[in-house]
């Protein structure tokens, strides 16, 4: 079921078009991510949705309501912000009764229900702190308490946790996910961060200039990536020049770096030409390297493998759970290997200049139109 | 090669700098307390001069009238330099943020002067009013100042998060805008009312024949002759000045932060 509904949304900003003729669909207790580089719009579709802004065109519903010209005090939904706003001249227990206040709660109740919810943060010790007296985790923590305290049908989330140091980033992930099945409130959380878009959404939203590159489920956005765009943005990725050369039942052919055929599934083969020209986009951890051509050892479904023939190693970099080689291809292209180091042997690495040879299911990557 | 120890070259000059101010100070503290009624001798403790002061009539006049003066002037310097503060900065209007600079760059006895001109020109009979709005005048520039320099630093999302829980524009500025600023609000008040307190060209120039304040008092008794009771006065200013001046300091940006 939808709870937002946002309808062929435009909006220009000094003459630049921020959004252009935007419409998605939000399911009810959901957790949706809006990802992108700066600029892309993701900001402004989120401020838009909590009645900052409104669009030039277009409607936004909430639960079928048109809610497109309301004031932010009128809509019931909170954001939380990147700052984390909170009211600098109150205390932890006044910043949380605020929304309260302003829906005349009785005192009693209001008493009530934050209590409730500082326990919920575990925040009680520090319910007469100021703000100021609170350190970034503490704080994000109010403003989240904040937000949920009288129920919203929708919480929006903007870049909530940029301003933290990566240890506690990736302890308030798992927060956040928890707290997002506790109350089941939905959210709409925008980031530019690919990885908290990966591990936290249910469904995410890939924005660039405007526009929705595209819209899935995050496991389908990164390994079948639908764009060029959204290969580059979306973690590391070969992107090779390839032209389809045979269109068959169930796949297509494909002639990838001036190199090597290729088949590969695809549902609808229809849609693609003969000698059409786009990508073939293939993620680095997919690919296995080789000291010899028939070496089996390193992997288990050696029958789909697929051989260039060989390559030589430029540079590689040291990860630690993983190494990430360079290689030099016969037609100069250059692509990127992930190698996890999950075996006992580990330390041995494909030195520079060493000669290599390639293997890869076909399948495990996809191709691009080129627009 | 010259080898110049920056650190005792500074420690030097900020004793030069501190002596050069605070000397002349001190004298005149000192001279409050002092027996002999005339020169520099010294000829004893006495609280003799502190004792005469307040059985002054005239000054303790002059003084409330000070007093009141300030309080009221600083009081509606505060309203309106607290609106104009929050508008230059929301709005950013670029003539207008360098306007409020004006009273305080141009010299007293032109803004006195030209005060008196526009009095006169509207015919406005010169006394307690004119001098209340005289101060107001150059008070309401110091007080927008302070207030611009702290929404500057203001988190603006901190007012959209007031609107976003629930509270409608009016709310939002006088619950969450207003109390969050008062700090700065309120150093600014302070300082306007300081300077009220201190002036003397402007007040000279818009203050009627009747009417009085400290300084202009001062002025009048210097005329006859440095006085051990205008010492006396004096540290007294001085020690009111020094407590006002703990308080806006205490009250600086940093209050809540």
């Amino acid at each position: 079921m939808n709870i937002l509904e946002i309808k062929n949304v435009s909006k220009i900003y000094n003459d630049n078009l921020i959004l252009d003729n935007i419409s998605l669909n939000i399911l009810k207790g959901e957790f949706f991510t809006l990802l992108g580089p700066s600029g892309c719009g993701k900001t402004t579709l989120l401020r838009m949705i909590a009645g900052f802004t409104t669009p030039d065109s277009g409607k936004i519903f909430l639960e079928g309501k048109d809610i497109t010209n309301l004031q932010p005090e009128e809509r019931p939904l909170h954001t939380i912000f990147q700052t984390y706003a909170l009211f600098p001249h109150m205390t932890v227990f006044g910043n949380i009764a605020f929304p309260l206040k302003m829906a005349k709660w009785s005192k009693e109740k209001i008493k009530i229900q934050v209590e409730e919810l500082l326990d919920d943060v575990k925040l009680t010790k520090y319910k007469n702190r100021f703000p100021s007296e609170l350190s970034g985790g503490q704080k994000q923590r109010v403003a989240i308490a904040r937000s949920l305290v009288n129920r919203p049908k929708l919480l929006l989330l903007d870049e909530p946790l940029s301003a933290l140091d990566a240890r506690l980033r990736e302890h308030m992930h798992m927060e956040l996910v928890k707290l997002q099945e506790e109350t089941g409130v939905t959210f709409v959380y925008v980031t530019h961060d690919q990885s908290e878009a990966l591990a936290l959404s249910s469904r995410m939203a890939v924005l660039n200039l405007g526009i929705i590159e595209q819209l899935d489920h995050p496991v389908i956005v990164y390994s079948k990536p639908k764009t060029y765009f959204v290969a580059d943005f979306l973690g590391k990725c070969n992107i090779l020049k390839a032209k389809i050369i045979d269109i068959l039942d169930n796949s297509i052919v494909l002639f990838v770096g001036n190199l090597i055929e290729i088949e590969i599934n695809v549902e609808e083969p229809n849609i693609y030409k003969k000698g059409q020209v786009g990508w073939y986009a293939i993620r680095p951890e997919k690919i296995k390297l080789r000291r010899i051509k028939n070496d089996d050892t390193m992997s288990t479904e050696s029958d789909n493998d697929k051989y260039i023939n060989s390559g030589t190693v430029v540079s590689y970099f040291y990860y630690g759970h993983s190494t990430l080689y360079e290689i030099l291809l016969k037609n100069n292209a250059k692509i990127q290997v992930m190698l996890f180091n999950n075996k006992s042997e580990d330390l041995k690495f494909f030195k520079d200049n060493s000669e290599v040879y390639i293997a890869f299911n076909p399948n495990s990557g996809n191709f691009i139109e080129e627009i | 090669m010259w080898k110049i120890n920056t650190s005792k070259t500074v420690k030097i000059f900020s004793l030069i700098t501190f002596l050069f101010l605070y000397i002349p100070i001190i004298i005149i503290i000192l001279y409050s307390f002092n027996k002999s009624r005339i020169g520099i001798n010294w000829s004893g403790f006495t609280l003799n001069w502190y004792r005469i002061l307040i059985h002054d009539d005239n000054l303790i006049h002059a003084a409330i009238n000070s007093l009141v003066i300030a309080s009221i002037s600083s009081l509606i310097a505060v309203v309106f330099g607290s609106f104009a503060g929050i508008a230059l900065h929301k709005y950013k209007i670029p003539f207008f943020s360098y306007l409020i600079y004006i009273p305080i760059v141009v010299p007293e006895i032109v803004v006195g002067l030209s005060l008196l001109l526009f009095f006169i020109l509207i015919n406005f009979t010169l006394g307690y009013a004119s001098v209340v709005l005289a101060h107001i005048a150059f008070s309401i520039s110091f007080v927008t100042l302070t207030v611009i320099s702290r929404m500057d630093d203001y988190d603006d999302s901190v007012i959209s998060a007031a609107r976003d829980l629930g509270a409608g524009p009016v709310k939002a500025f006088f619950l969450i805008l207003i109390p969050s600023l008062l700090p700065g609000i309120i150093a600014g008040g302070l300082m306007a009312f300081t300077l009220s307190i201190d002036d003397f060209i402007i007040t000279f120039f818009s203050a009627g024949a009747g009417t009085t304040t400290l300084p202009l008092f001062i002025y009048s008794m210097i005329k006859v002759g440095v006085t051990p009771e205008i010492n006396a006065i004096s540290s007294i200013i001085i020690i009111f000045t020094l407590i006002m001046a703990y308080f806006v300091s205490k009250l600086s940006p940093t209050m809540f932060e």
